[in-house]
């Protein structure tokens, strides 16, 4: 199959970016920093794979359908991400007058239904 | 019409070399196609064997037969066995290897070694699950829910799981095959508008496979590292969500339901055209409506899960997108009765396999849109109406559509044809035994008989009953065309290059073809339906 070929020279500088990334991410995970925790891994993480998907897999020099096959398949990652979201993000919107709200809801402690179990159990009779 | 008895057998993918080792290593995708026919076949009865016990135990209230915890074993059998490994290869990876290449002019797939790497890894996932259920089984259902699949279960749930697993890259392997070969491989001439519709659906379902199969896997890989090394995707203690498992299960496994359902489609649309005589009514739609369903089948994954106490805004959302993902259904069940329309309609034996289809994908489409609904999917949820209206869809839209595509396809895989009246009973039988399996347990779920139970109050027996008359019906029905076929491929009369007079590439080649499909590379001018413009005599 005719493709691009690289020197060896971009394999062994991409590989060496991947090896400092990785030392980077084991270094972050020893430092608190607090609500940026979280998105510090995501961005080495996805830096690493775009070096991947762009280099190792060659779709830096791929045709522009090959492109656009992979920029589908991140349409269909924000898909499953952002849909699933629409429910976790939107669970604690609504809570009954009974107090049942959406699994997985932080339940206060005066919330009704630590509140009242045994009358909530009477009503539902 | 017999023609000269079989002059000099000409060669052909049969005939070309007939030892074990030039079928075990063979790359050409008729006889892959083939491979996988027998495989299916084999999961087919396994499944239909569970299907048998679960009916059998069903026709008394008491749990006579079996316990109620082999009867969890049984079910999860029979639904593993079908879902993976009978209703999504059965089209793409049996019809679809031995078809796609033919009717793209082409000598094979793009990547014919990884074509057969597909059947072995399939193979192995395979050997892998049955021998999960051999060696006791699953009791998790199988859609392996946690906290139970991830915890409470002491039976095999990891070896089934490491068996899907495997056997998903065979799904992947398959649709990135075809995709490529879709794109790359194509006939001078064979513009996209002019593609059989068959193969605008297997584009469709190569899309799921590729986008959704590797999601299901990491999936069933999270459970594996949650029970073993007790990583807390799942589980609230260890700061999991069990609805977080739903979410991902069904962003895969709903959209499956259109990888077993929009094949059959394509299937349909082939056999409806040729034995209507017409070109198929809107052609453009029903191509779009296949690509349509393979993207919004991605969006509608949480009407599984409504009950799950999922935010009922977001369940909102998934109920509206479920009403939507119906219109590109319905337009090709309105586009293929136009078709119908002022057809000269012969009534062959693969025709009579697409009014099966029809009615029974009609009822499985719109009891569909009982269970999208938010309010009254609350009073059927896990209850029979829901196991009627898949059942509805899958063995009654994707097996009669298999069956109607099978007998079409069937005398240009073998060269023979079989008996027309046999074929016509077993449809009929299999519509017949259906809808006496099934009809009667939708009533069974509106009056309340949850699923997945070996017990019940003693006034739903009568119905019972009639579900468990009718699957040994179905049976019959589904015994026949193996006999049959096999007789066919056998001794049957030989059936000559196109013996339906169909328009369309692979009817050009010989039957059964060359080893590389055509003697000459075919040349396309016209598009896939163009019957106005043949001759046709009915018999």
């Amino acid at each position: 199959m005719a493709g691009h070929i690289s020197p060896k020279s971009t394999y062994y500088a991409i590989f060496g970016a991947l090896m400092v990334l990785t030392a980077v991410t084991v270094g972050v995970a020893f430092i608190n920093l607090g609500a940026l925790n979280f998105p510090v891994a995501m961005a080495v993480a996805v830096t690493k794979a775009t070096l991947v998907i762009l280099f190792f897999m060659h779709v830096k020099y791929s045709s522009k359908l090959t492109k656009f096959i992979v920029l589908m398949a991140f349409f269909f990652l924000f898909i499953l991400f952002g849909m699933t979201l629409t429910d976790y993000l939107s669970r604690g919107w609504y809570a009954s007058p009974r107090g049942s709200v959406g699994a997985g809801t932080q339940v206060e402690a005066e919330h009704p239904v630590r509140q009242q179990p045994a009358a909530t159990a009477e009503q539902a009779h | 019409m017999s023609t000269t008895a079989a002059a000099a057998s000409p060669v052909t993918y049969l005939n070309e070399k007939t030892t074990v080792a030039s079928w075990l290593l063979t790359k050409d995708h008729k006889r892959i196609g083939l491979m996988y026919m027998l495989t299916v076949t084999l999961a087919f009865v396994v499944g239909a064997v569970f299907a048998g016990l679960i009916r059998l135990e069903l026709a008394t209230p008491a749990g006579d037969l079996l316990s109620s915890d082999t009867y969890n074993r049984v079910f999860t059998a029979h639904g593993v066995a079908m879902v993976f490994f009978v209703l999504i290869p059965v089209v793409p990876a049996v019809l679809g290897n031995f078809v796609l290449p033919l009717m793209l002019g082409a000598k094979d797939v793009a990547f014919p070694k990884l074509n057969l790497l597909s059947w072995y890894v399939f193979i192995l996932g395979m050997t892998v699950t049955f021998s999960a259920i051999v060696m006791g089984g699953v009791d998790t259902g199988w859609t392996f829910y946690p906290p139970f699949s991830t915890e409470g279960s002491d039976s095999n749930v990891m070896l089934a799981g490491v068996g899907i697993f495997i056997t998903g890259f065979s799904s992947i392997l398959t649709g990135l095959n075809f995709m490529v070969t879709i794109h790359r491989m194509r006939a001078p001439g064979l513009t996209w508008f002019r593609l059989p519709l068959f193969v605008w659906a297997l584009y469709a379902t190569s899309l799921i496979q590729v986008l959704g199969t590797p999601v299901v896997a990491i999936t069933v890989l999270m459970v594996a590292l949650e029970r073993f090394a007790h990583l807390g995707f799942f589980d609230p203690r260890l700061g999991g969500d069990p609805v977080l498992f739903q979410h991902l299960f069904w962003f895969y496994s709903h959209p499956a339901v259109y990888i077993m359902i929009l094949p059959p489609m394509g299937a349909i649309s082939e056999v409806i055209a040729c034995f209507s005589r017409k070109n198929i009514f809107g052609y453009s739609f029903v191509a779009f409506s296949s690509m349509a369903i393979a993207v919004f089948g991605f969006l509608v994954w949480a009407h599984h899960i409504f009950v799950a106490g999922i935010s009922p805004y977001s369940a909102m959302v998934f109920s509206f997108l479920t009403y939507a993902v119906a219109v590109p259904s319905a337009v090709k069940t309105f586009n293929w009765t136009a078709t119908l329309y002022r057809g000269a309609i012969w009534m062959r034996a693969p025709m009579i396999w697409v009014f099966g289809f029809l009615g029974l994908f009609l009822v499985g489409g719109l009891t569909g849109l009982f269970t999208a609904s938010l309010g009254i999917d609350i009073h059927i949820h896990d209850t029979y109406f829901v196991v009627a209206h898949f059942h509805y869809i899958m063995v009654g839209g994707a097996i009669m559509g298999y069956f109607a595509g099978l007998h079409f396809w069937w005398p240009k895989m073998t060269g023979r044809m079989y008996n027309d009246t046999a074929a016509k009973t077993s449809a009929v039988l299999v519509f017949v035994g259906f809808n006496l399996t099934f009809f009667p347990q939708f009533i069974l779920g509106y009056l309340g008989m949850p699923r997945r139970y070996h017990m019940y109050p003693p006034e739903f027996q009568v119905l019972n009953v009639m579900s468990t008359g009718g699957a040994a019906i179905l049976a019959v029905g589904y015994l026949l065309p193996m006999i049959y076929l096999t007789y066919s491929f056998f001794k049957g009369e030989q059936a000559g290059s196109n013996p339906w007079m169909a328009t369309g590439l692979e009817w050009t080649t010989q039957s059964p073809p060359l080893p590389h499909n055509f003697a000459d590379q075919p040349v396309v001018t016209e598009g896939a339906y163009e019957y106005s413009k043949r001759e046709m005599k009915v018999a």
